[in-house]
Parts: structure tokens; sequence; C-alpha cells
């Protein structure tokens, strides 16, 4: 993967593949680009009903907030596109498919990263925007090219630490399918009941990482330098210009669980 | 250099607890150009032996070199140079047409298209897979997508092959017709192959020479034309007579046992075959039933264990 160029390509063969897989299933893509619109419009609408109660929310005004939520939004959104089937990841484990992408010529996070582009994760997408949209052009924010550079910038680094939790908490399935088998040992065949308290342990590890550790650097610290606030939490208003150290770290943890995952893979039966 | 080189190569896995040695402490080289049967027992370690050469498992302990390279460490670059086909795996892409599953090998292996063409039109034409092309893999039968799967490891010209249980599942056809073709790639190409399988038909038809293994340690390496002349070379054909009757007598066979109006004949196709017995057997008594039993492999290692068969080194 010397070459960042034909790295791109591969990854745009595969990543075709796996929409032109999914093509014959056109109904349930644009119901699930509907869907993810409107439950992402439930979330703002939400948020505008805080707001006609109170006009000003922890110091921040309405397109303040819409600011955070865009940029959060959006990098949640595409971390969702680009990664959100590593969640369905234990599935390749627990068949042994994942064998298959270690005989070929490429990184496996590469690949399995690779296997999908869910560009039905459009709708969510969309919406995160236009609420971007609508906070650019209502913050008191005078954008000139280093703010809107630091802007696209922050939506780059938001989805890479998205991305570095994401693959870190997928990783996880190396390791539960062994500990899936120890608990089998008590319940000896539920092996569907004993893997579930796993799996949502592993959910609710990456939420909580995704949510609470690195989020103020997905969105909070770069609004507060766009916005120049102060920052009441850590008294740091520069911090936001870390986020693309965050970001690298983030994800070469991401990489490094990852490695050490694969070292640590059984495969499986025959 | 050999192709692949094996010394006190070990692996366990954690299990409830315990740890299970899967295999435990192989030593042995495969030269280039060879096509070795390894074959074993079910959990005897056959596919734990493969997935550590083709760079899947990492170890636990002992030193492999598959075309000089460290698997583990080096998978990607050993990936270039091999290819392998699981049995019950896929390589192909289920939901698209098996022709894309092909262009996306290309790009995966970065084969020049001319190149690329030219080893499909080859790889397709003896394998029959033209009328195959647009039909999406899910829709294709086992013996048609093994077929696939064996394009599928080729396209990038390995100089080593490693199949385990290619044939698992097949029908007679298709079965040959993958024998067939495997002989071919080895003798015109010079293919290194190594062929995990349960069954002991494949590799008396493909593999000069084998490896025995069971209890993840190598039981017997060796002539396979050795095991077969002391042992798999015999057939049984297993009759099921209108009554009873005492053990009939053949020519070129003798009846090992019988149950009540069945009878089984062992034989050895050199010297006599089965259409001949069964000729023999109806002009003797009416025959009802029929079946040929091949042996398998329990049955030899078994016969190895309780000394009839010598171990080698």
């Amino acid at each position: 993967m010397a070459d960042p160029l034909a790295a791109l390509e591969t990854y745009a063969h595969l990543a075709a593949a796996s929409i032109r897989s999914r093509a014959q299933y056109r109904l349930s893509f644009a119901l699930d680009f509907v869907g993810t619109f409107v439950s992402a419009l439930t979330d703002f609408v939400a948020i505008l009903v805080l707001f006609s109660h109170l006009p000003v929310l922890g110091g921040w005004t309405l397109p303040e907030v819409s600011l955070l939520y865009g940029v959060a939004g959006i990098s949640f959104a595409l971390t969702d596109m680009l990664v959100g089937h590593l969640d369905g990841f234990g599935e390749l484990i627990r068949t042994g498919t994942f064998d298959v992408l270690l005989v070929r010529p490429h990184g496996s996070l590469f690949q399995v990263v690779a296997s999908e582009l869910a560009i039905r994760r459009l709708g969510k997408l969309s919406q995160a925007a236009a609420v971007l949209l609508y906070a650019v052009a209502n913050a008191p924010v005078a954008w000139s090219a280093p703010k809107v550079a630091l802007l696209l910038l922050t939506l780059g680094t938001g989805t890479a630490i998205y991305a570095g939790i994401w693959v870190a908490g997928a990783a996880i399935a190396f390791w539960t399918t062994e500990i899936r088998e120890v608990a089998n040992a008590f319940t000896y065949g539920g092996s569907y009941l004993a893997s579930y308290p796993i799996n949502l342990f592993g959910v609710w590890l990456r939420r909580f990482l995704a949510f609470v550790v690195p989020a103020a650097f997905v969105a909070y610290y770069p609004c507060v330098v766009i916005l120049g606030k102060p920052d009441p939490v850590a008294g740091l208003p520069w911090l936001g210009l870390l986020a693309p150290v965050v970001a690298l770290a983030t994800l070469a943890a991401g990489r490094l669980v990852w490695q050490l995952g694969v070292r640590h893979y059984r495969s499986t039966g025959s | 250099m050999s192709t692949i080189e094996v010394a006190g190569l070990r692996r366990t896995f954690r299990v409830r607890r315990a740890t299970v040695t899967a295999v435990d402490g192989i030593d042995f080289t495969v030269e280039a150009g060879e096509m070795v049967g390894y074959i074993g027992p079910n959990g005897a370690g056959k596919s734990t032996t493969i997935k550590m050469l083709t760079g899947i498992l990492v170890p636990t302990s002992g030193r492999i070199r598959v075309a000089g390279l460290e698997p583990a460490r080096r998978r990607t670059e050993l990936a270039r140079r091999i290819g392998v086909v699981f049995g019950n795996r896929s390589l192909l892409w289920w939901d698209l047409p098996l022709r894309q599953s092909f262009d996306l090998l290309r790009h995966l292996y970065r084969v020049p298209a001319p190149e690329h063409r030219r080893r499909l039109a080859e790889l397709a034409d003896v394998l029959e897979l033209g009328p195959l092309f647009d039909r999406p893999v899910r829709q294709l039968s086992l013996g048609q997508r093994m077929r696939g799967e064996l394009t599928a490891a080729l396209l990038h010209a390995p100089e080593l092959l490693f199949l385990d249980e290619p044939t698992v599942g097949l029908d007679i056809v298709s079965r040959a017709r993958v024998r067939e073709f495997l002989l071919r790639l080895n003798r015109e190409r010079g293919v290194t192959v190594l062929l995990t399988t349960h069954d002991l038909a494949d590799i008396e038809r493909l593999c000069p020479r084998m490896l025995i293994i069971d209890h993840g340690r190598v039981l017997y390496d060796g002539g396979t034309a050795e095991i077969a002349a002391r042992f798999g070379g015999t057939r049984t054909l297993v009759v099921d007579l209108a009554e009873s009757r005492p053990p009939l007598q053949l020519t070129g066979a003798s009846v090992v046992r019988t149950d009540g109006p069945r009878q089984w004949i062992r034989f050895r196709p050199a010297d006599a075959t089965a259409a001949q017995l069964v000729a023999a057997v109806s002009e003797q008594a009416p025959l009802v039933d029929l079946a040929i039993e091949e042996p398998d492999i329990e049955e030899v290692v078994r016969r190895i264990y309780t000394g009839e068969l010598t171990e080698a080194g």
C-alpha cells in the first residue's frame, strides 16, 4: 500500500462492487435514505424546540449550536458511510470469511473498509449539511479563507476521530469470539445468547469512547476556535487547533488495536 | 531452497480454559514442482497447518518459510506468489456476476490487462467457464463455483497453490474435472501444489507423495504408491444377495465379511474390475443391490497405528 493513488483506485473498485451488489435492492436503499433523513431531522427539531424556550444555551446561540451539530453530524455521517459496516465485522470472524482477506496482497483493514461504501447513509449526511449551511450563514463569524479551511479540516479530522474509534471497537470481535467460547463452556450451545452481552459490551464501550472522550475534538474545541469563544470547560480556547493531532493519534490507535487483533486471530474450524 | 520449509511447527489454542494443541511439532519440506497430499482425519491439524503456511494464523512456535518468506510477517508479499482455494469459503463476490469477481481480482493483484485477459481466456477454456461468466456467483452449482474458485486463485499466476478440501461436496464429474485440471497445471506449469483432503482417492490420483498427520503430528511422509500398494489400492464391493449364502468364491477377489444376505468383497482393481466381479457374482446368486466402498483415511490411520503400515521419517 505504498502508493496512495493505486490504493485509492483499488478502494474505488471494491467500493463500486459493493454498491453494484446492493443495486438490486433499490427499494430498501430508498427507504433507508428517507429513514435516516427523517430520524436525523427529528434530532435537530429537538434542538429547535429547546431554543424556542431558551434563546441562549450555556452561552451558545442557535446558529452556534447548529455549527456544533452540523460539524459533528457530518463527521459522523461520513464515518458511518465509510466504516459503518464494520459493525457487522464480527460475522466475518465468526464464519471464518476473514481468512479470504488474509490471503490477498492488501492489508486486512483496508479490505474490510473497502468492502462497502454505504451511500444509502447520504440521507443523514445531507441533513447535517443543511444544518451546517444554516449555521455558516447565521453564526457571528467573519468567514475568511483560513476559517473556511479550518472548518473543512475539522470535518476531516472529526471523521478520522470517529473512524479510528469505530475500527478499534470493531476489532474487539477478534477477542470476543474467544470470550464466547469460554462462555460456551457454561452454556453449551447457547452461543447466540452467550454472545449477546459481549456484543453489547463492545457497543457500549465504543459509544462511551466515541461520544465522551474525543467528541470534544470532533466539534466542540474546533468550533470554539472558529467562533472565537471562551472555553469554560478547560480554559484552553486554542485546544481545537490540536484536532489534527488527536485525529492522527486516534487513527493510529484504531489501526494498532486492529493489528493486535489480526495477530490474535484464530480463524474457525476446518 | 525448498518452496516450503517447516521445522518444529506448533500451534496451540486456548479453549475453555484448557490449552489444545492443534499442531504439535511438525517438520517437512516441499520442493518446487512437487504435488503433495496433506491428509488426516478431521481435527488432525490439516487446516491449521495450511493457515499457518498462508499467513492466516500466527504459529505458536517453530519455523516456516514459504517461497523464502515468513508467512505471518510478510503476508501481503507472500499473497502475490501463492494461490489458495478453500473448499468451504469463497474467494468470489457472491452477488456479482462471475466475470466481475475476476475483474476485481485483477485490480487487487494489479495484473496488467492483456496478461489478465490471456490467463482468463486460458483458464476459462480448460475449466469450461465461458457460459457462466454472466451469472451471479450465488446461482452457480457447487462444481461450477469450485471451477470459478480455481480460476480466481490462479489469475495472478502463483508459483504455489494451496488447496484446502477442494473437492468437498463435488459430484463425480466435477471432481474428475478438477483433478484433471490440477494435474495439467502441475505438469505444464510446474506449479507446486499442497492439497489437503479427506478423500484418499484425490491423493491417489494427484499426489506422488503424501503426508499423513494425526493429533498434530506427522504420522507418515512418503510415497503414495507405497500406501496404495499396501492398502489404498483395494476397493470393497458390497453386494446384497436375494438370500443369505456362504461366502462367494471369486477369482481375483475375496469375501472379507458377511452379514445375512450382504457380503463384502475386497479386490484390487489390478486383479479384477468391478464389472467383472458384478458379473461373476450374479452368475452365482441373484443380486439385489450393490455399492463400492473406497478405503477412507481413518482406516489408513488406524492401520498405521496398529503397525500394519510402517511409519516413515
